[in-house]
Order: C-alpha cells, then sequence, then structure tokens
C-alpha cells in the first residue's frame, strides 16, 4: 500500500510557486541586460570584475555555509550580492578591491548577522561602501564608454557627470542655469547629438543631448548604473514578476525628485523650483539603488506603508548627500542608513489587527 | 456591472482546481466494509457511548449521546452489528473513542421516501432540541453543535443571518453541487432557521466562481419575496471563514475574540442548512455528508454522498484509486485539511473533501531562512504580523506572541502559502497556541 510514502504536513497543502532562489534568480536575470551592456561600453574588464565580484562572494559564502552548518548556494542570494557588487564597481579597479568587497558584504555584513534574511544593511551595499572609503581612488576613475570615447580625453579623463558637477560647482562663478551648463564641456556622443536633433525637428521638443547619453548609458560610471534604460527594463521585469512591488521605487524616485525639483536650484544660484530632476534621476546609481537595492526584501520594512517611509527616507538622504555631501554620489549611503531604520519603521508602520478593539481607558 | 463584494484584508489567490468536480452531481458512495464512528467528531465534550459490542444498530440510531452544554449526539450510519468499541486516530491526529459497526441487515430509511413532518406548529425551543437530537453540526469545517450557535442568549438581537455558501477552499465542491441540487431544500431549511433566530435579514455570500449556483438561487430567492439577498462574492480565500464573510457581506468587523453575534449576526454554512432541514422535515439525524474527492492524484474525482464513517480508503477505492504520482492524501481542503496517515482513517461531520494531491500540484519547494519580503503580512486577513510571531514561537516566546494577538490566527494557511521561504508557518502558531494553553492552565 501507499500508506508509507505519504508525506504528512502540516497545513497548507497548496503553495504558491514562489521560492527563495526563484525570486533571488529573478533579480539576477532583471540585472543581465545592464550588465551586457556594461561589458558592450567599457570592455571586456567589465566582465571580468563581475565575475571576480561574484567568485569571492560564493566562495566566502560556501565557507561560511560550511561553518555555521546551515544556508545554501542553491538559494542565489551569494550569486547576486557578487553581480550587484560588480555593477558598483568602476571598470579598472583593481581585481582585489572588487573581491575584498564582496568578502566583507558576505562575511561581514551578512554572516555576522545571522546570515541570509537576518542582516540589517544590504551586503552588496555596505561592501561596496566599505571599498569606496579605502581605496577611494580607484573607486572613482571611470572609464570612457565606447560608445562616447571623447570622455576619456583631456581633463575630463575618468570623470561621470556627477563628479564633474561637484568639482566644478566648486570654482563656478553663480548663478549658473544648472547641472547641464556645467557639464558644457562634457563630450556628446554622436547617437545623443543625431537624437536631440530629431526630436527639435519632427517634434520642435528642445532635449539636450546629456539626457540622452544618460538614458542609453553613454557616459561614465560604475558598471551598472550607467544604463537608465536597461534598469528600467530589468525593473519592469522585477514588476510583473511580483518580486518588487511599486512603493519602494515610486516612493524613493518621486521624493528624490521632488526635493531636487524644490531645493537643487538654490546651489546653483536659482531659486525654489528649479532643479534639474530629469537629471539627477537618470545620473548616478539612482535607478539601481531604487529599483534593485533598496528594494531588497531582507533590509527593507515588511508593510507598504512602511515601504513607503523607507522610499521616502531614501529619497530625502540621497538628494542631501548628492547636494550638500562631499561626495558626488549618494544613493549607497542613503539605501544603508535608510536600513538600519527599518527596525524601527516596522514598528510603527504594522498592519492593523482585524476587528481591533482600542482598550478602555482605566477610569 | 457592479463591482462584486470581498474583505479588504490580506487573502491570496491558490489554484482553484474546482473545474475537477464542479460538474460532477452527487453520487451515493458505496458501503463496503466496517464503518468507524468517532465519539468526537464536534468541538467540544466528546459523546458518550451507549451501546456495546455486540449490540445490534439500527439505521440512524443514537450510538453517542451529546454530554455537556457543548457537544452533539452521534448517530449509527448504518444497520449492523458493534463489533468492537475502540480508540481510533482522527485525520486532526487526535485520538477519539469509536465504534466500529459491520453493516447487515436492512436499511429502513435510506431510499425510502418518508412523509415531511409539518413544522410550522413547533416552537423555536422544540426546532432547537430537534436540532440537538439529530446531531446536526456546523459543517463547514468548524463542526460547532448548531444548536448552541442557533440558541442565542435572549438579550441578542439577530439582526442578519448569513449563510456561507462561498466554500473558498480550492478542489472542494460539495457546497456546490449541494446549492444546485439541493436548492429548494435549503431555502426550506431557511425558513426553519428564521423561525428560531428571527432575523431581520437573510444574506447568502456565494464567491463569483459558481455562477450556475449564483442564478439558481438568486431565482428562487426573487420567487420567495423580500428578505433574502444572494451576494455574489469576488474570488479570494478566505472568505469562507465568518469573519472575513461578515467584513465582505456586511462590511462589518467581527471585534477581536469575539463572536459574529457581537455585531448581530449568525453565520451558517448552506450544508448545515441542509442538514437542519432533513432533521427537522424528515426525522433524518446527521448520518451522510456530501464529500468532495477530488486531486490530481485520484483517478476519477467525484462528489460523494458519504456516510459518516466511512474509511476514506473505501471512498477513494470508489474514485478509481490513486495514481503512481500521487503523494499526499488530506482530508477537508488543501488549505487548511490535515494530511493523514492511514487510509482507514474515518469521514466525520466535518470531512468536506478528501483530497490526493500530487508533488507538483502541492508546489513546496525547500525551506530557507525568512527573507523578511513582508508577503505574509500583506497576505495575513487578520492583520497579524506572521514573520514575527513565527520567531517568537520558534524561541518558544509564547506570551509575547499571546501579545501580539497570536490567539487571532485561524490558520487559514495565507501566510505559508504565499511564504517564498517555505516556512511552516501555520504549524508554529499552531505549537506556539498549544504551549501557551498549557503553561496557562499549570500556572
Amino acid at each position: 500500500m501507499i500508506n508509507n510514502k505519504l508525506i504528512i504536513s502540516s497545513s497548507p497543502h497548496v503553495h504558491h510557486k514562489d521560492s527563495t532562489s526563484r525570486i533571488m534568480l529573478d533579480v539576477i536575470i532583471a540585472l543581465i541586460p545592464a550588465g551586457i551592456w556594461a561589458i558592450y561600453v567599457f570592455g571586456m574588464r567589465s566582465f571580468t570584475v563581475i565575475a571576480v565580484s561574484i567568485i569571492a562572494a560564493v566562495v566566502a559564502e560556501y565557507v561560511m555555509i560550511r561553518v555555521m552548518k546551515k544556508g545554501s548556494i542553491g538559494d542565489f542570494s551569494a550569486i547576486l550580492t557578487g553581480l550587484l557588487i560588480g555593477y558598483n564597481m568602476p571598470t579598472d579597479v583593481p581585481l582585489y578591491v572588487a573581491a575584498i568587497a564582496s568578502i566583507f558584504a558576505i562575511l561581514v555584513v551578512k554572516w555576522a548577522f545571522g546570515g541570509l534574511g537576518t542582516n540589517i544593511m544590504n551586503p552588496a551595499l555596505a561592501g561596496r561602501c566599505f571599498v569606496l572609503f579605502s581605496w577611494t581612488g580607484a573607486m572613482t576613475t571611470w572609464r570612457a564608454p565606447v560608445t562616447n570615447p571623447d570622455i576619456g580625453l583631456d581633463a575630463l579623463a575618468g570623470a561621470s557627470p556627477l563628479g564633474v558637477l561637484q568639482t566644478s560647482l566648486l570654482d563656478a562663478e553663480l548663478p549658473v542655469m544648472g547641472p547641464l551648463e556645467l557639464l558644457a564641456d562634457y563630450p556628446i556622443s554622436n547617437m545623443a547629438a543625431s537624437m536631440s536633433e530629431w526630436f527639435t525637428s519632427s517634434f520642435g521638443l528642445i532635449i539636450h543631448p546629456h539626457y540622452f547619453d544618460l538614458f542609453f548609458g553613454n557616459v561614465s560610471g560604475s558598471l551598472g548604473e550607467v544604463s537608465a534604460l536597461l534598469l528600467i527594463v530589468g525593473g519592469i521585469y522585477l514588476f510583473i514578476r511580483r518580486v518588487i512591488t511599486w512603493e519602494i521605487p515610486m516612493a524613493y524616485i518621486v521624493s528624490f525628485g521632488l526635493f531636487v525639483w524644490i531645493f537643487d536650484g538654490l546651489r546653483f544660484g536659482q531659486g525654489f523650483f528649479s532643479g534639474d530632476v530629469a537629471f539627477h534621476i537618470l545620473s548616478g546609481g539612482l535607478l539601481l539603488g531604487a529599483l534593485f537595492m533598496a528594494t531588497d526584501m531582507v533590509t527593507s520594512p515588511l508593510t507598504p506603508k512602511g515601504q513607503i517611509v523607507f522610499g521616502i527616507g531614501c529619497g530625502f538622504l540621497t538628494f542631501l548627500i548628492r547636494a550638500y555631501g562631499s561626495l558626488p554620489e549618494g544613493v549607497s549611503l542613503a539605501i544603508i542608513i535608510m536600513n538600519i531604520l527599518v527596525a524601527m519603521i516596522d514598528r510603527f508602520t504594522g498592519p492593523k489587527l482585524f476587528g481591533f478593539v482600542p482598550k478602555e481607558k482605566k477610569k | 456591472m457592479k463591482s462584486l463584494k470581498t474583505f479588504s484584508k490580506g487573502g491570496v489567490h491558490p489554484e482553484d482546481s474546482k473545474e475537477l468536480t464542479n460538474k460532477e452531481s452527487v453520487k451515493n458512495a458505496a458501503i463496503k466494509s466496517s464503518f468507524i464512528v468517532p465519539m468526537s467528531q464536534h468541538i467540544g465534550a466528546p459523546a458518550e457511548c451507549v451501546v456495546n459490542p455486540g449490540d445490534e444498530v439500527k439505521e440512524g440510531m443514537l450510538i453517542g449521546k451529546a454530554a455537556g452544554f457543548i457537544s452533539a449526539n452521534i448517530h449509527s450510519p448504518v444497520p449492523g452489528v458493534v463489533k468492537e468499541i475502540a480508540d481510533v486516530y482522527l485525520a486532526s491526529g487526535n485520538k477519539s473513542k469509536a465504534v466500529i459497526i459491520e453493516p447487515s441487515g436492512e436499511f429502513d430509511q435510506s431510499g425510502k421516501t418518508a412523509d415531511p413532518v409539518d413544522w410550522s406548529g413547533m416552537t423555536p425551543k422544540e426546532l432547537q432540541d430537534k436540532i440537538l437530537e439529530m446531531g446536526i453540526v456546523g459543517l463547514g469545517g468548524a463542526t460547532f453543535p448548531a444548536n448552541v450557535k442557533f440558541t442565542p442568549p435572549a438579550d441578542a438581537k439577530v439582526e442578519a443571518l448569513v449563510i456561507n455558501g462561498v466554500e473558498c477552499e480550492p478542489y472542494l465542491t460539495a457546497d456546490h453541487r449541494l446549492m444546485l441540487e439541493k436548492t429548494e431544500e435549503i431555502f426550506k431549511g431557511l425558513e426553519i432557521l428564521s423561525k428560531i433566530l428571527n432575523p431581520d435579514k437573510i444574506y447568502i455570500g456565494i464567491e463569483a466562481n459558481k455562477p450556475d449556483a449564483i442564478e439558481k438561487m438568486e431565482k428562487l430567492a426573487a420567487q420567495k419575496g423580500t428578505g433574502i439577498e444572494i451576494v455574489p462574492l469576488k474570488l479570494k480565500y478566505p472568505q469562507g471563514d465568518e469573519k472575513q464573510l461578515l467584513k465582505a457581506v456586511l462590511d462589518k468587523e467581527v471585534p477581536s475574540g469575539k463572536l459574529p453575534l457581537a455585531i448581530g449576526a449568525v453565520v451558517s454554512n448552506v450544508g448545515t442548512v441542509f442538514a437542519i432541514y432533513e432533521a427537522v422535515v424528515f426525522n433524518k439525524p446527521l448520518i451522510e455528508r456530501v464529500v468532495t474527492v477530488s486531486g490530481r492524484g485520484i483517478k476519477k474525482p467525484a462528489n460523494l454522498k458519504v456516510r459518516i464513517g466511512t474509511k476514506v480508503g473505501d471512498l477513494l477505492e470508489d474514485c478509481g484509486g490513486i495514481t503512481d504520482d500521487a503523494v499526499s492524501i488530506v482530508m477537508g481542503g488543501p488549505m487548511m485539511g490535515f494530511s493523514m496517515i492511514s487510509l482507514d482513517t474515518p469521514v466525520i461531520k466535518g470531512t468536506s473533501g478528501i483530497l490526493v494531491l500530487t508533488k507538483k500540484e502541492m508546489g513546496k519547494s525547500v525551506e530557507t531562512a525568512c527573507l523578511m519580503c513582508g508577503r505574509c503580512v500583506n497576505a495575513c486577513p487578520m492583520g497579524l504580523t506572521p514573520t514575527k510571531l513565527y520567531k517568537m514561537a520558534k524561541r518558544a516566546k509564547y506570551e509575547d506572541a499571546m501579545r501580539f494577538n497570536l490567539m487571532d490566527c485561524k490558520e487559514c494557511g495565507c501566510c505559508a502559502f504565499v511564504c517564498p521561504a517555505n516556512i511552516p508557518l501555520v504549524q508554529g502558531f499552531r505549537l506556539a497556541k498549544k504551549m501557551a494553553n498549557k503553561k496557562a492552565v499549570k500556572s
């Protein structure tokens, strides 16, 4: 009889088809287009950096799994962490820096707190920040994309748009129109120039070519962050697969955009409500952060309400660091700081009990 | 088309798999081997056994007497001889004393048309007594003795009687078929309940995946005139839970820890209404019920009228046996049912289905650490935080879990269904509740 091979389990006996490994795999799939773009525009060296990051992360994870006797490589979480670290590296970073970032992420940020699901900060971001402050020079020198090779020339060699903005704002005589005026010397790719012309001639729309370069990824920057388009495509995939919900990315991007619009004009000597929203959203790691890093389940709040609070916090801090910090970019730090606050956000944004009756006050 | 009602908080959408049996009309199950009739088939005290081994029993004869206020009578499902009285395991894993009956002799009720009783002269008290006498319990799954439920305190006013035709558990179609095939009888049952409870209004909630039942019930409700409203509901599990049903139908929340009567409502399953009709009009005790035998691991899924005490193995044989890839046999629905260890487990009053599941349709994968994704929190219809409660349960912090309203958990399984880490949340909560109660008793 079949009696001896029946599965005896607690209810429910049917299960949604999602699993931890499927979620991690979906995020990896969603990140692939941006990675292919990075290899195309920055060369095979990008692939090496990404591969080293992943291998270092997986090896560190494997060691910890053996030591702690729990967890599994099969959940793909270490591969994802390594991948994200690779995406946060410049092309020509020394390979040991990438490896150290991965190992720090897995050993210290993830396993010191108990492994998968119990880490407080996003491992990839914390690993990146660790090496950013340790090897700042190597971490902020970028290669020019093949689609816009002029960036590699003269004084602008190895600078990202946000970096150029940061340094030139120090010497600029205010007021200036905004970020684009300070980036006047920043090269424009042929593709962006012709697209801008086409928009002007066909629709009468004047769109600065820089926006096209930022949107398609013809600028210098960390490997995975340059192409806004491909990141958005990946984000849409995750949304369709229901791996991410709209709350964190929307709250993050919208609040960040609002802060930029309202206040960012001030530092260029302009008034309120004159910030360049599109420039700031498309540049730097904002989209990579908002779509793939802030949405990390482990380090974000549980409820939609909490996630909106979290997203707004990220948006606010990113704006503060970008506009007033000494670093050109603030996405990583903003998300890490909000990660630390998640426990507190969860505490105040928990679900409301069905049939909740407020306790009667003592008479 | 106006948008359908449903409850607001949480809920999940498992694949409903009703197409396996929703066209199968109810057939009588064969009588094969001995019957195992447990004395504990309901919430409350087990019935007191009133027969001895060797006794001859008749169909519908009282063999277990309600012991105490919350208890129910048990009747013999078949004519025959009491072989022995033994302890058996129920599907829930609980042990119960059971009367084992070897069928023999003549069926003096089945297949014969009895004259209907004219109950119009009976008082509510007499009707309640009849329900008690016939051993009627709630057939939705909770098996709460019906006479207790339908005897509200004298000062309570029943504003709404809400009939549960939701059948939100996937696979099950027993109530669906009952509503289609016994529509008239259910409405007559409602008249009886109306007389007992005198509600201002009767609502019948049915999920939209049973359009034929909705249509048929609506037609009849229109003929009967006012006072009965059919409420089609948007598909969402666990809408068949009385608290979610009341939220969907009346848009009122039953306060935490209270009964539906706190908002002036009484809820009853359609199957129970039909059983009450048969009990009052034909003096028929609750000795059989409709059971859906389904799942992709059974060769011929069916809806069967099954006598209480029938062995699950006999039913599976009746349905062509199981397929080679069947891995689990569940009594009840897939979300809240119990997986069984033995095919000799008897069908009891609360058995709405027997499911034979294949590995593929169960869809479970390996358990990993909690990702804090929050899906359980958003799925919980009671507004709990399952991930937090589970961690408390795992660390034996039962009092803490109680403070975070563990007792509001009704083990509907939404959290564990959506959990991508495949954590057995419901199992943890069951344990925590038991342990917390034990501690409370000790101190």
